[in-house]
């Protein structure tokens, strides 16, 4: 059952999930609970889709992808950061509205699979050496490029929140907005930008599903993993890092039921289907037990922040 | 700002729920007041189980020109029972409910709405205004396991299902017997995904049969996920509901099919001409609400063949699917020879005969 295909069809099913998870892990550092994300994945997974279907070009599904993630985190950071909405509620009107646009604009597209060009770009592609090292290798480093992507945009979001400046400034206007105001930051410019940034990477993490795992266009196709990614990032206490490792975890557990059945072990799969859920209680339950700075959600976390209401 | 923003607010919602919600379908006018509602489980964009339902309910509006209404995507939960009401305050006097798991919340509807007529698909409850329908599936099932039998070469044939009930449980039955039937050798080898709409989980179980050795893949699922799996690794595959060629023109071999068409328009015209009774109706094949898809070029040499002699005697009589002698997995006789599997143990069907590696949690 732990086989080294289960290990590297866990990293696969896990990469959809690592996307959304990033792109939620930066929302929430700015101080916006976007609980919107399953709407962004299937905005990003029908244009993404509907564009490489019509182009064949894999970059341009992509763009479109993140392009129309951004455009949904887009209408949510007009309501929430300019208009003053309720953040919970716009997420979820996001999460809606996102399912009916993709829906909709999916008619046409039903069981259409993905043109050649774009799932040949997907082949998996061993990286020379790395893909050599006795089972490392071939869980790690024989996917597809999508996969690379997703290990380097976590590591890249790593260094940007911990290593940088502006990575500093983001998580000083999540934490105390009127704080970073005083400091001379920009709150409102910085909110934007990250929040459309998260919203193009949950829009990527939908890409995945429709152009690569399922390669084909099926209604509602991220089934409710926009909500498993807003636990991951619970799991993985907004650390990039460990977002990595939560979302294969996660993934791996998404598919653990179908090798458990070719098995004597008798799981129930309601059971499994439990555990990712269990595992982030528990994981809040420690986190609110340690207390640590480190590993507490930003302070500002769902609260508006109005400059003349200081 | 407030205002403007709450103004804005309610413009957005008002476009999401335009945009998700409800739609109605109205034909030509016509003279009789009848209005049917339609209740569906998945997206009509499924390619599968809803789609089905949603042809028969165009083929309706094309038959008898009456108005008809749907949602779909609607959840096996008290909601259903919103969606019902809703549709009887739109005028809707006959409402088919297409899953199974809508069946005590219609059972209380019609209880409660004596003057509507219920339909339920799948069920076995019954009132004085609800009656239950279902199709003889597993005879097509039964063909599309023969053309399973003769393409295996691994003799290891992969079946994706949803969940351990006795619809699921007959079908792969039914699929084991076709499969043995011609090729006995061959080993079901069965997945549950306790999904009945999730492409890529569907896809993933479908992968992990795949990695087991099996060189088709038949399923009982909503969405197309495990024909694009099978597709993928350049083996072969069995659909379900409706024609799967588009999704996986490599992999795609047959499917089990519904027609309900025919059967709706009868229901309906009966609500029009005043003689709709509850009646719990299990088509077959010969009654037409079930089929088998035509195969494609995938399907191997000579099934056309023997398919067709199948079918003639299944739709004869001359052949039943579940006629002794028929063991379990363990090997003991079940259904001894010359006799049949009644219609009551065919609905309760909780063991696999044998062939099939699987397991039942009961």
């Amino acid at each position: 059952m732990l086989t080294i295909s289960f290990f590297s069809a866990a990293i696969i099913a896990g990469t959809p999930l690592l996307f959304a998870t990033l792109g939620e892990i930066l929302t929430q550092k700015t101080g916006n609970l976007n609980l919107g994300v399953e709407g962004m994945m299937l905005m990003g997974a029908v244009m993404g889709f509907l564009v490489g279907f019509h182009s064949g070009n894999p970059f341009l599904a992509l763009l479109a992808a993140m392009l129309a993630g951004a455009m949904g985190a887009g209408i949510y950071a007009l309501l929430t950061i300019s208009l003053r909405a309720n953040q919970e509620v716009s997420g979820l009107a996001l999460t809606t509205f996102g399912t009916g646009f993709s829906s909709f604009l999916g008619q046409s597209l039903v069981g259409q699979v993905t043109p050649k060009s774009i799932s040949n770009f997907f082949n998996p592609i061993a990286i020379p050496g790395l893909s050599k090292i006795p089972v490392i290798g071939p869980i790690f480093f024989n996917h597809d490029v999508f996969v690379y992507f997703g290990y380097l945009t976590a590591i890249l979001l790593g260094i940007y929140l911990y290593k940088t400046q502006k990575g500093l400034n983001l998580r000083a206007v999540g934490e105390n907005p009127g704080a970073a105001d005083a400091a001379s930051i920009n709150v409102t410019l910085y909110k934007y930008v990250h929040i459309l940034l998260g919203g193009a990477l949950c829009g990527l993490g939908g890409a995945y599903l429709s152009l690569v795992y399922v390669p084909a266009w099926q209604e509602n196709i991220t089934a409710g993993r926009g909500w498993i990614a807003v636990a991951l990032v619970i799991f993985a206490v907004w650390n990039p890092y460990r977002a990595l490792f939560g979302a294969y975890l996660f993934g791996g557990l998404d598919i653990i039921g179908f090798r458990i059945q070719g098995t004597s072990i008798q799981v129930s799969q309601y059971l499994i289907d439990m555990l990712p859920y269990l595992v982030t209680i528990i994981v809040l339950v420690f986190v609110s037990f340690k207390k640590s700075q480190e590993h507490s959600p930003p302070k500002g976390l769902g609260k508006p922040y109005f400059r003349e209401e200081r | 700002m407030k205002r403007v923003s709450k103004v804005l607010m309610v413009l957005f919602l008002a476009m999401a729920v335009f945009l998700t919600g409800c739609s109605g379908d109205s034909g030509q006018e016509g003279a009789q007041d009848v209005k049917a509602g339609f209740i569906y489980v998945g997206p009509t964009g499924d390619g599968g189980w809803s789609y089905a339902h949603e042809m028969a309910r165009q083929y309706v509006v094309e038959q008898l020109g009456i108005e008809t209404l749907y949602k779909e995507s609607v959840e096996e939960g008290p909601d259903v029972e919103n969606v019902m009401k809703d549709m009887i305050d739109q005028g809707a006097n006959i409402i088919f409910a297409t899953s199974f798991g809508y069946m005590d919340y219609m059972e209380k509807m019609s209880l409660e709405y004596p003057e509507v007529k219920f339909m339920h698909c799948s069920g076995y409850k019954m009132t004085e205004n609800m009656g239950n329908y279902f199709g003889r599936i597993y005879e097509p099932r039964y063909l599309s396991g023969m053309v399973a039998g003769l393409k295996t070469e691994s003799n290891v044939i992969g079946y994706v299902a949803a969940f351990d009930i006795p619809e699921v449980v007959r079908g792969i039955n039914a699929f084991a017997l076709g499969v043995q039937a011609v090729n006995p050798d061959a080993v079901v080898k069965v997945r549950w995904t306790n999904t009945w709409y999730d492409p890529a989980r569907e896809y993933e179980a479908a992968r992990a049969l795949l990695d087991e050795g099996a060189d088709v893949i038949a399923q009982h699922q909503d969405t197309a996920g495990p024909q694009q799996a099978a597709q993928e690794r350049g083996v072969w595959s069995i659909g379900y509901h409706s024609d799967m060629s588009e999704a996986a023109p490599d992999a795609y071999m047959t499917a089990p099919v519904w027609n309900f068409g025919p059967y709706y328009v009868e229901q309906i015209q009966k609500v029009i001409d005043g003689t709709w009774a509850p009646e719990s109706y299990w088509g077959s094949m010969e009654d037409g609400i079930v089929a088998l898809a035509p195969l494609t070029e995938n399907a191997p040499e000579g099934a056309q063949a023997v398919i067709d002699e199948a079918q003639a005697k299944i739709k004869s009589g001359e052949l039943k699917v579940f006629a002794g002698p028929i063991k379990d997995q363990e090997g003991n006789v079940r259904v001894a020879e010359g006799e049949l599997m009644t219609d009551d143990e065919l609905l309760s069907f909780d063991w696999f005969v044998q062939g099939v590696e699987g397991k039942i949690n009961k």
